[in-house]
């Protein structure tokens, strides 16, 4: 069975974004960038599955600029076979990720396509999905527990309230929450093995996907900063404070 | 850098650094109130080829050279206690390095490969309590008997000591000075072995120990290399140790500039942040500005001695350079905290104290301005 895997160059997690002076963009000046996390719980599940002796190959893609190579070698550092970069600037749409996902899903014939459920930069939770519409393959998605069984695969989902599971027929789609498994380290052999694996450079124009622009980002701006908070005498202080200065109650 | 290797490298630096995010820095207090890591830390290093990162394929180990390990103790040491990074590397590099080095392919197939996985642990031990920097005058003896070596003397200050399932020793079997001295692998589980875990001022995650050598009996298969050769061994070995000194050194003090950064822009006085006063600005632009000096010249250190090139001038002076800069960093930050930097549950507190003993170990700053005078024509 043939995995192919999405993963997405982003700002790293420990990382405390600035937006840029003029309002403009996130500052990603001088910033560390890793592989999203949600996308590396996606490859850790795929190489499981090679490891497990279901998945007889594993391809890692992503779509971006030059510099997404590097996540494309950590996930063959964590043990992804081959890479898959589809050439584009940064910032491209859920929907055009989706569609090149796609122009890739057409050339490779995976029977699983695992991605993160959404990535910690842009949050916006559908790509996955519409891959999914586009594909016309059932999607499991926030999956914490996967199990394929010949040609049906069982996806518990993470919902409100509880677990629902789901029967899929291959090929699927299926996107990761975080507690579907916790990924490994690269090892040092491992790393030394990266390098010398595959990584293919595809245009959009070799997928017949034309990328256009839906959105215009008008401004980014921090957060407005939080007033320290003060410890109240007594409880009469406190309702008081709520009443005419929170005035929440 | 080892342009050739970037890739691998900074897959190697991310991969340990999220280790040590995770397996590591939760457990730093812990480990240094116990005054040692635990065995499990080399297991789990081994089990991802950090172990063995510049040992022999051949025995398990990662066949990588110096920019590797180099990455390594970068990351390591970023957990916050040097004494993380000690241990490791007197482990993999100091005391199984001079095995691979010198011993015979039965030793290394014992000894080096059970370091690679983790199932041993090794220590170094040549100083002792009249030999420091003088190694040339050390006096535990091992005297052959039939198919033995027979040990009696006492080492000091040697890092793993209590833990070590391996000691690489440094022993007299000769007459006096350099060219009586011998390697010798002792077994940890030696009779008449005892060692005892010193207490230290710094860098408490790092077993440190006396040991006593009281009639140990050891096979003469354990002798690294041919008898009466030691000193070269030991030379040699240093190179790599005083460039692991000089990596700890330059990590260590951009940690401490990192923490000293961040409080200056937390903490106020005089109604604004300690870097809203040109005087703290100007003194953490030079703290940063011999960071980056120290560092360009480890690397350029590291490149030659990778290289193959004579290296012995420049990695004294990367050792002595990046050491002491070290410890005027800790200083400068140190004093930018201010009374917090006085306090055990100080970050900063411990990360200025770990820094005292880069000036002394694997050579001090004043033997490193002896080989460097030497070097350069300056004796007359």
């Amino acid at each position: 069975m043939k995995v192919l895997v999405a993963v997405k160059r982003v700002v790293d997690y420990n990382v405390k974004v600035r937006a840029k002076a003029d309002g403009s963009d996130v500052d990603l000046n001088n910033v560390k960038m890793a592989i999203n996390p949600f996308c590396e719980i996606a490859v850790e599940e795929a190489v499981r599955l090679k490891e497990a002796g279901v998945a007889t190959e594993v391809i890692a893609v992503s779509v971006g600029g030059k510099a997404c190579q590097e996540q494309i070698r950590t996930a063959l550092a964590l043990g992804a076979d081959r890479g898959i970069q589809v050439e584009t600037e940064s910032g491209v749409e859920p929907l055009v990720v989706a569609k090149l996902l796609k122009g890739v899903v057409d050339k490779e014939q995976p029977q699983l396509v695992i991605l993160g459920k959404q990535s910690i930069d842009g949050d916006n939770n559908q790509t996955g999905q519409m891959l999914g519409a586009l594909t016309g393959m059932p999607q499991g998605t926030f999956a914490s527990e996967i199990t394929v069984n010949g040609e049906k695969l069982k996806v518990t989902r993470e919902i409100d309230g509880g677990l629902q599971t789901l029967s899929l027929s291959l090929p699927a789609i299926v996107t990761t929450d975080l507690r579907l498994n916790e990924p490994r380290y690269a090892s040092l052999p491992n790393i030394m093995k990266a390098k010398k694996k595959q990584l293919d450079v595809l245009t959009p124009a070799d997928l017949g996907v034309e990328v256009t622009r839906h959105l215009t980002q008008v401004k980014v701006q921090p957060p407005a900063e939080r007033q320290a908070g003060i410890k109240v005498e007594d409880v009469a202080q406190l309702v008081d404070k709520l009443k005419n200065e929170a005035k929440v109650i | 850098m080892d342009s050739s290797h970037s890739e691998e490298l900074q897959l190697l630096r991310r991969s340990v650094a999220e280790f040590v995010d995770r397996e590591i820095r939760p457990h730093t207090m812990e480990w240094e109130q116990q005054g040692a890591v635990p065995r499990e830390l080399f297991s789990k290093l081994a089990a991802l080829g950090f172990l063995g990162v510049r040992l022999s394929p051949e025995y398990g180990g990662g066949g990588q050279n110096f920019w590797f390990t180099a990455a390594l103790v970068q990351e390591l040491v970023r957990c916050g206690s040097i004494g993380v990074a000690v241990s490791v590397m007197a482990h993999a590099e100091f005391a199984t390095m001079l095995i691979q080095r010198g011993g015979s392919s039965a030793l290394q197939d014992k000894y080096v490969r059970a370091a690679c996985a983790g199932r041993m642990i090794g220590a170094l031990g040549v100083s002792e309590p009249d030999a420091g920097s003088d190694v040339a005058a050390l006096r535990t003896r091992a005297v052959r008997d039939g198919d033995d070596y027979v040990i009696d003397g006492a080492k000091l200050y040697i890092s793993n000591g209590t833990i070590a399932d391996y000691i690489t020793t440094a022993v007299r079997t000769g007459g006096p000075g350099h060219r009586g001295i011998s390697i010798i692998v002792v077994p940890g589980d030696c009779r008449g072995l005892t060692r005892k875990r010193l207490r230290k001022i710094g860098t408490h995650a790092a077993d440190t120990a006396e040991l006593h050598f009281d009639h140990c009996r050891v096979p003469a298969a354990n002798l690294v290399g041919a008898e009466n050769d030691g000193f070269r061994l030991i030379m040699a070995g240093f190179e790599g140790e005083r460039l692991v000194l000089a990596t700890i050194a330059c990590s260590h003090a951009r940690l401490m500039f990192e923490e000293a950064r961040k409080w200056g822009h937390d903490r106020t006085a005089f109604a604004q942040p300690l870097l809203g006063f040109q005087v703290w600005q100007h003194r953490l632009a030079d703290v940063l500005t011999r960071i980056e000096a120290a560092q360009t010249l480890t690397d350029r250190a590291i490149d030659q001695y990778v290289q193959g090139n004579e290296a012995a001038s420049l990695i004294s002076m990367a050792k002595l350079y990046a050491t002491e800069m070290a410890l005027d960093t800790a200083r400068e930050c140190a004093q930018l905290y201010g009374g917090l930097s006085h306090m055990e549950e100080c970050l900063m507190g411990r990360l200025y104290r770990d820094s005292l003993a880069l000036t002394i170990g694997a050579g001090t700053s004043e033997m490193m301005r002896g080989i460097i005078a030497r070097a350069n024509d300056l004796t007359a």
